[in-house]
């Protein structure tokens, strides 16, 4: 890839001009404001932007961000990142997964610690390397060890289509793919939620489409903007949210045309849907347990599926934050990460206890990267 | 059972906690105290300085693990206003390394040891059996003359300016990759060189300088932390002024990198006071190590022991210390 195509992909959606004067834009339309807004953003991307280049000290008084539970391994189970650890430590098994996930600690340490200890763990940029290491090592297994929203399901499908028609046999798979609208639907539903109007993932509707957010609009009553990453993106999203109050709409609005259709990828919805189905219950880290949230593989697969195959390794207790954790506050925005007692002090990026902690895209980790500068 | 992690090699976070909780607590005294890039010995007359390498690839854009390792040590000297005169050099081979390689590490040892002026006076080699070490590590260590008294982390101060030398993040960027086996069709290399005959340039100028270090691992992002705690200042650096090359910017943009904590290998930042600075970036600026320098930013009373990164729109964060492995992104 050229890096010529590369910085046209964001240069012009982080022009200092083009903020200045969509921040100007928001400021009369927040004047008009009857109340105050509360606007989650689900996805980590997205509060990783907005923490990252400042915007939140850009916003009027009455615009308040919530930080949404859209980073996958943050609000992955202990007992899960467990899975991966026991299995890393099997001596004929190479672990493979994305980046993110090679920190996060579990009860018993991270894959990073697993390694110190002589566990073979790799990190992919994309889940197809796993072919070529699967080819390189015939004598071990190479389990990969997915995680992710809808935006890398494709590419976990994409995978065992290759390993079933290559006929490969020594590549299994642990799923924990995860789905968007639904823990969406629970803060809503939660006592203490402030949350008045979502900006939605771009990168989750190039693949699902925008339609999976429409009965936010339509049964909830809250609006959403499908929004793209950089500054101008979120800014441009938040101008459209903040009109359809005054406006006294409430719709679903894409602001990242450039790659969003209401439908999405047909293609890769119809091969996620051949390997995947839903979970009846899936636990969140910080959340709690949600209906049909997440993937696992069907059973015609079951012959690929590290997690039943090893099923007497993995534990399935369930294993809490600490007590004094307030992560499932955070995400339903009734409480900012510095207002935890364990913020920057007992709970820090390099040692976090708590699910925002955990990636940089967690609320907790960007506002400890990047400071509270407001 | 604590075990040590790659992360406590990073250069940031868990590094210097390492280095304190640990080598300071017990090798404890007050030329180790001042946490320079070399330690400054006998009446300030010399300075003294080790460093061990390993890379992977050996051999990458813009460099190998000979230049490399003349290089890192050199520039240590350098930064603390020495001229680099003698080195010694340990090597670690593992067995079944080949003769021709090691040769081509040593011609470009040596090569890179003329531009400094200096040699190699004594050595070491150990053959280790295979397995044991990652095909060759290095270690050179080195004294210099010192040419100009009083660099020091210490003692910068409010309206000094931040000037870097060049673009930064090369390196870092570069060698993740090689190692990484990604094909990128761009001119990115390591700035991999020696800065002596910058730092040269510089003192027969009469510039003051007031602090100078050259952004190896934790990148820039490392230096300036290190100063605003080590000097007790506040750093405010203007994000649109820092050089960064169309190259590395598109590497961090893919990966998810922060190109302030990406790692130089010839690349520095100076503090002077602003009377200095014309000056010293018209220098810095005749050189072609140098030529891209920029004032980056300046020394406040706004948050003690924190670097600030401001916008031009408006906005500003802190510029954190790097923590953890180097791991991409996948969102």
């Amino acid at each position: 890839m050229g890096s010529l195509a590369l910085k046209d992909l964001y240069e012009g959606f982080r022009d200092p001009k083009t903020i200045r004067a969509l921040v100007k834009r928001i400021g009369i339309e927040a004047e008009k404001l009857e109340r105050d807004i509360h606007i989650m953003e689900v996805c980590g991307g997205h509060t990783h932007s907005i923490v990252k280049y400042g915007l939140h000290q850009l916003m009027p008084q009455n615009i308040h961000f919530i930080h949404g539970p859209g980073c996958p391994v943050c609000v992955l189970p202990k007992e899960r990142i467990d899975h991966a650890y026991r299995l890393a430590m099997q001596r004929d098994v190479i672990l493979v997964t994305l980046g993110d996930m090679i920190k996060v600690p579990g009860s018993k340490g991270s894959l990073q610690d697993a390694r110190a200890k002589g566990a073979d763990v790799r990190y992919l940029y994309s889940p197809l390397d796993t072919l070529k290491i699967a080819k390189e090592n015939p004598d071990k297994k190479i389990i990969f060890f997915a995680i992710g929203f809808e935006t890398t399901t494709p590419m976990s499908a994409a995978l065992i289509q290759h390993v079933i028609d290559e006929g490969i046999e020594n590549i299994l798979f642990h799923i924990n793919h995860i789905s968007v609208p639904e823990p969406m639907k629970v803060l809503l539903d939660a006592k203490r939620s402030k949350i008045d109007a979502f900006i939605g993932p771009s990168h989750v509707s190039v693949i699902s489409g925008a339609n999976i957010y429409e009965e936010f609009p339509n049964d909830y009553h809250t609006p959403v903007v499908v929004c793209g990453f950089e500054p101008v993106d979120i800014l441009e999203g938040l101008l459209m949210l903040l009109k359809q109050f005054n406006e006294k709409r409430c719709e679903l609005e894409i602001e990242y045309t450039r790659s969003v259709t209401p439908e999405g990828n047909l293609v890769a919805q119809k091969l996620m849907d051949r390997f995947f189905e839903k979970r009846t219950h899936f636990r969140w880290r910080g959340i709690g347990d949600i209906a049909q949230s997440a993937l696992q593989l069907r059973e015609e697969f079951a012959y690929l599926d590290a997690e039943r195959i090893y099923s007497d390794l993995l534990p399935n207790r369930e294993i809490d934050d600490h007590k004094q954790c307030i992560c499932g506050e955070i995400l339903m925005g009734a409480a900012k990460p510095v207002e935890c007692r364990l913020f920057g002090n007992a709970c820090t990026p390099s040692s976090p206890l708590g699910s925002c902690m955990v990636s940089s895209e967690g609320a907790c980790a960007a506002y400890y990267r990047y400071g509270n500068m407001r | 059972m604590k075990t040590i992690g790659l992360a406590h090699g990073n250069g940031g976070e868990e590094n210097g906690r390492l280095i304190e909780e640990l080598f300071y607590r017990h090798f404890q005294n007050e030329i180790l105290q001042q946490a320079e890039d070399a330690a400054v010995i006998e009446e300030g007359k010399l300075a003294f300085t080790t460093d061990s390498f390993t890379v992977t690839p050996l051999f990458f854009r813009g460099g190998d693990i000979g230049k490399l390792s003349i290089c890192g040590t050199c520039n240590d000297l350098a930064m603390m206003g020495a001229k680099p005169k003698y080195l010694t050099c340990a090597v670690i081979i593992e067995e079944g390394f080949e003769l021709s390689e090691l040769e081509k590490i040593v011609l470009s040892m040596k090569s890179e040891l003329e531009k400094n002026g200096a040699v190699i006076v004594s050595g070491d080699t150990k053959v280790v059996p295979k397995g044991s070490v990652d095909r060759i590590f290095i270690n050179t260590t080195g004294i210099g003359e010192i040419r100009y008294r009083g660099i020091s982390s210490n003692r910068i101060s409010q309206s000094d300016l931040i000037i870097v030398s060049d673009t930064i993040g090369r390196h870092g960027a570069s060698i993740f990759l090689e190692r990484e086996g990604m094909e990128f069709s761009t001119a990115l290399e390591s700035d991999c060189r020696s800065l002596w005959p910058v730092v040269e340039k510089l003192i027969e100028a009469k510039i003051e300088i007031k602090a100078m270090r050259d952004a190896t691992r934790g990148g820039v992002a490392a230096v300036l932390n290190e100063w605003a705690r080590q000097s007790d200042i506040c750093i405010e650096v203007q994000e649109e002024k820092v050089p960064i090359s169309r190259e590395v910017k598109g590497v961090c943009e893919l990966l998810g990198f922060e190109p302030f904590t990406l790692a130089n290998e010839g690349t520095f930042l100076i503090a002077v006071e602003p009377k200095d600075a014309p000056k010293t970036l018209e220098v810095l600026r005749s050189m072609e190590a140098s030529s891209m320098a920029e004032i980056i930013g300046e020394v406040t009373a706004g948050y003690p022991q924190k670097v600030l990164l401001k916008t031009p729109y408006g906005t500003s964060r802190f510029l954190e210390l790097p923590s953890g492995e180097l791991l991409p992104r996948i969102c």
